[in-house]
């Protein structure tokens, strides 16, 4: 493991923002801590940067104790929502800064300089004003302000949240490309989900400064622990309860779980499907149609139908179920 | 057409403030001028620059320059980490100090010379270190004065700075020595220059403090022209010194209004930080600048409490008398109620004329002619007061406008000095309202007026308050002005005091002593009252 955290507790005037957090991270691969906003995530980071004080616990790497090393010798990067570009330097003078504070050569700068704006895709951007440049292009150069001396561990917080849509998609797709290229080992900190699976390899979930699940991506998104990690994972719906028990015995007659979650695809619109349901309503949306439907013996539930399909609500449908779009959940909801 | 009556209607708003401008700063200042100038009825240009060319007036231009250029060195050295530990530091008591860091700047100038010379002279407190009559004290009493500009202006920018950018730095491997100099300095660099120029343009036209405790030995321009004006009767050199303090100080005005930036937005409502044991250097640099601030104040007060070997309110009972051998005309507590009166009168004229002209500069668009009424309305800033209180004299002396005798002549006088201040107060506030409003209002079926009302005076009513009391205390503590205008047998409290501390005998001193706790009491408490409703405002300038 290159980062260990064991125990973390972080207090803010007497509250536990962070609290008993144990976390582990492999070289080379990028942890997300996906978490609500307020949830601590960030202190989490800031943390294991050195910027606050831990009331209990303690952040190591490669097995060494970090308590008694300012931020400045941890040797790690923190790459902020905004970027945090020093205005009064160029864009060159962004990214060398590291290398500069390192007294690197002239000469060995400009050519590091250089290969990091081609890795982040701003090839000859040098002399450009940080004031000057779009939201993307801000955080592709604290991206490479970040990498330039190789940290030891690169801290990222909502790194792309700031962004609009579109551009966040492609820069997140970027950004899993370059860490992977640049090898470095890192810590994103995120609420939103999408981001997290699309630059990520393991996910820690936390709420109200506890860590609630941690583990791969695939394995977090298959098995939510409870009720409410799924709902923040996207699950659109949660059963308990007797509705649960009914919903078990059309899936898993031989299961023994008290609670399931659904993502929103899991009942589609289907003539030969195996339940039946009134439409409550259908909403057309560029990719499907969302529908609301009362299925018999479960209740309202969501659902959806190709966007061809012709749906009104008050209609009565056949529906089918897709088990691999549920996830039934160890804990109550 | 509506265009059209709107723009009749700017013209006749502010054609108030431009003819009291006009009549009593531009008018009397060109009449003193103009009497150097033109001595005996002929343009005599070349007396002027002979002028320029005596060795005393280069003494006098070099000691303006370097105890100018010291005093803000050493304003911004004390209140730079002071800036810090107040504004980027969490700890109980921050408050207080911020408030006390102030009290400084607001004190009138007299006031603080005497605080200062009562400090340093040979039977005070510091008396052993020889300082009396020293430049170094000048310098230090300018310094007094203007931490409190440093400590405001850069710690507004200090505050509203987004402590990540320096986090990041640090992650990336920065020392905090050199975060300090490759982030925070260069981030607060407009802050910095700001302050400095501000304090170097008030440190070059100081006149009490420099009054008060020069002596013969020492004199800046501002002294210089009240000295050849009241003692030699040399106007052309007046009018020469004054024209060239005009010609700096506007030049000085100019470039700070480039470098003035207000500071960022305040992005992140981040919890300031406690103090750690790294913080103890800046501390403890604080505190002692918080010591050099209110040793002088301190001294003040225990000199205003002894008669020569008694304790005791000895010298506030005076207070009711006019001073041993009779060395006023009138006692110290009529003084008091004279300046109370004329303050009153003069805070109210300069927040008439500063609010419309505020108001003015501050509509949206306008360009030039508005960038030009801002700029015009801030001259009195660069003018020497002495030159607006003797131009009163020569000028407001005869018909059409005789108002030697008139009870308004003070008052009027101070409002134009004052008059920048207010501008600064009010305008930025309302520049600060999004114009969207005003035209949400108005679409809404506000009317101009009603817009006005609903909008621009709920967003600026703690300004004009605060700027009616900084136009008060401004106007209490002028003394550059009043100490031409006002008559002997109706003076205000400064120049009471200044009168007080040129006659010989402890009882006199010691009134000083007390009416100068009084005055600094007065200011104080409605310089705390503003401070309470600015909030968190940008500062004077």
């Amino acid at each position: 493991m290159a980062l260990r955290v064991e125990g973390l507790s972080v207090r803010f005037e007497g509250t536990a923002v962070v609290d008993d957090v144990d976390l582990g991270l492999a070289a080379g691969s990028v942890l997300a801590v996906l978490g609500p906003s307020g949830c601590g995530k960030s202190t989490l980071l800031r943390t294991i940067a050195g910027l606050e004080r831990p009331a209990a616990g303690r952040v190591l790497l490669e097995g060494r104790d970090l308590a008694r090393v300012p931020t400045h010798r941890r040797g790690f990067a923190l790459m902020f929502q905004d970027g945090q570009l020093f205005e009064h330097l160029d864009v060159a003078g962004n990214v060398g800064y590291p290398l500069r504070l390192r007294r690197r050569g002239r000469q060995e700068r400009r050519r590091r300089v250089a290969e990091l704006l081609d890795l982040v895709g701003l090839g000859g951007y040098d002399a450009r004003l940080p004031t000057t440049l779009s939201g993307g292009e801000r955080q592709r150069v604290a991206l490479a302000r970040a990498l330039a001396v190789e940290p030891r561990l690169l801290l990222l917080d909502e790194p792309l949240s700031a962004l609009d849509r579109g551009l966040r998609e492609r820069l997140a797709a970027d950004l899993h490309d370059i860490l992977r290229a640049a090898g470095v080992t890192a810590v994103l900190v995120t609420h939103d989900q999408e981001e997290a699976f699309a630059v990520a390899d393991t996910m820690a979930v936390m709420r109200e400064g506890r860590l609630v699940q941690q583990g791969s991506l695939a394995d977090v998104w298959a098995h939510p622990v409870d009720g409410w990690t799924a709902r923040f994972l996207g699950y659109a719906e949660v059963l308990d309860g007797d509705r649960a028990r009914t919903f078990r015995r059309l899936v898993a007659p031989d299961a023994s779980w008290e609670a399931v979650a659904l993502r929103r695809s899991a009942l589609r619109l289907d003539p030969r499907g195996s339940l039946e349901a009134t439409v409550e309503e259908a909403r057309l949306t560029p990719e499907l149609v969302r529908l609301r439907l009362d299925v018999d013996g479960l209740g309202v539930l969501p659902g959806v139908a190709s966007p061809a399909a012709v749906v009104r609500a008050g209609e009565r449908v056949r529906v089918s179920l897709d088990p691999a779009r549920t996830a039934p959940l160890p804990g109550p909801a | 057409m509506a265009r059209h009556r709107h723009a009749v209607a700017t013209a006749l708003l502010a054609a108030l403030p431009l003819a009291a401008l006009a009549l009593f700063f531009v008018y009397p200042v060109a009449g003193m001028v103009g009497r150097g100038f033109v001595p005996d009825g002929r343009f005599e240009p070349g007396a002027v620059l002979e002028v320029l060319a005596r060795p005393r007036v280069h003494r006098v231009l070099w000691f303006t320059l370097w105890s100018a250029a010291a005093g803000t060195l050493l304003s911004l050295v004390l209140g730079l980490p002071t800036a810090y530990a107040l504004h980027r530091l969490r700890f109980p008591g921050r408050d207080l100090l911020r408030a006390v860091v102030v009290v400084p700047f607001v004190l009138p100038t007299v006031v603080v010379g005497v605080a200062f010379r009562q400090l340093i002279a040979p039977s005070g407190p510091l008396g052993g270190l020889g300082l009396d009559g020293s430049a170094v004290a000048i310098v230090a009493a300018l310094a007094f004065f203007n931490v409190s500009v440093v400590v405001r202006t850069v710690g507004t920018f200090w505050e509203s700075m987004d402590p990540r950018r320096e986090e990041a730095a640090a992650a990336l491997g920065a020392t905090p020595w050199q975060v300090l100099r490759t982030v925070t300095l260069p981030a607060l660099r407009p802050g910095i220059v700001s302050a400095a120029s501000v304090v170097f343009l008030f440190c070059s036209t100081a006149f009490g403090v420099v009054l008060t405790m020069g002596g013969l030995r020492y004199a800046n321009v501002e002294t210089e022209i009240y000295l050849l004006t009241t003692q030699e009767l040399d106007l052309t050199a007046a009018a020469a010194l004054s024209v060239l303090q005009l010609l700096v100080v506007t030049g000085l005005l100019v470039l700070a209004a480039r470098v003035r930036r207000s500071p960022p937005a305040a992005r992140t409502a981040r919890l300031l930080p406690r103090p750690r044991w790294t913080h103890a250097p800046v501390l403890l640099w604080t505190a002692l600048t918080l010591v050099l601030l209110l040793a002088p104040l301190a001294s003040l007060v225990a000199a205003s409490l002894r008669r020569g070997e008694d304790w005791g309110l000895e010298n506030y009972r005076a207070l009711a008398t006019t001073g041993a051998d009779n060395a006023l005309l009138v006692p110290v507590t009529e003084a008091l109620v004279t300046s109370l009166e004329v303050a009153l009168v003069a805070a109210s004229l300069a927040l008439l004329l500063g609010t419309v002209v505020a108001y003015l500069v501050s509509r949206p668009g306008g360009g030039r002619p508005r960038q030009l009424l801002d700029g015009v309305f801030m001259l009195p800033l660069g003018v020497s007061a002495v030159t607006v209180g003797f131009g009163f004299l020569v000028t407001l002396d005869r018909p059409p406008l005789d108002l030697r005798s008139s009870s308004l002549l003070v008052p009027v006088a101070q409002a134009m000095v004052a008059l920048p201040l207010v501008v600064r107060t009010v305008a930025p506030v309302l520049r600060s309202v999004d114009d969207r409003q005003r035209q949400a209002a108005a679409s809404l079926g506000a009317g101009p007026l009603r817009v006005l009302a609903t909008v621009d005076v709920p967003a600026a009513w703690r300004a004009l308050l605060a700027a009616a009391g900084f136009g008060f205390a401004v106007s209490l503590g002028e003394f550059g002005a009043t100490s031409f205008l006002a008559r002997d047998d109706d003076p205000t409290l400064p120049v009471v005091i200044y009168r007080l501390i040129g006659r010989p005998g402890a009882e006199n001193f010691g009134m000083a002593m007390a009416a100068s706790v009084v005055l600094a009491a007065t200011t104080t408490a409605v310089m705390l009252a503003v401070q309470r409703l600015r909030g968190g405002s940008v500062g004077v300038l």
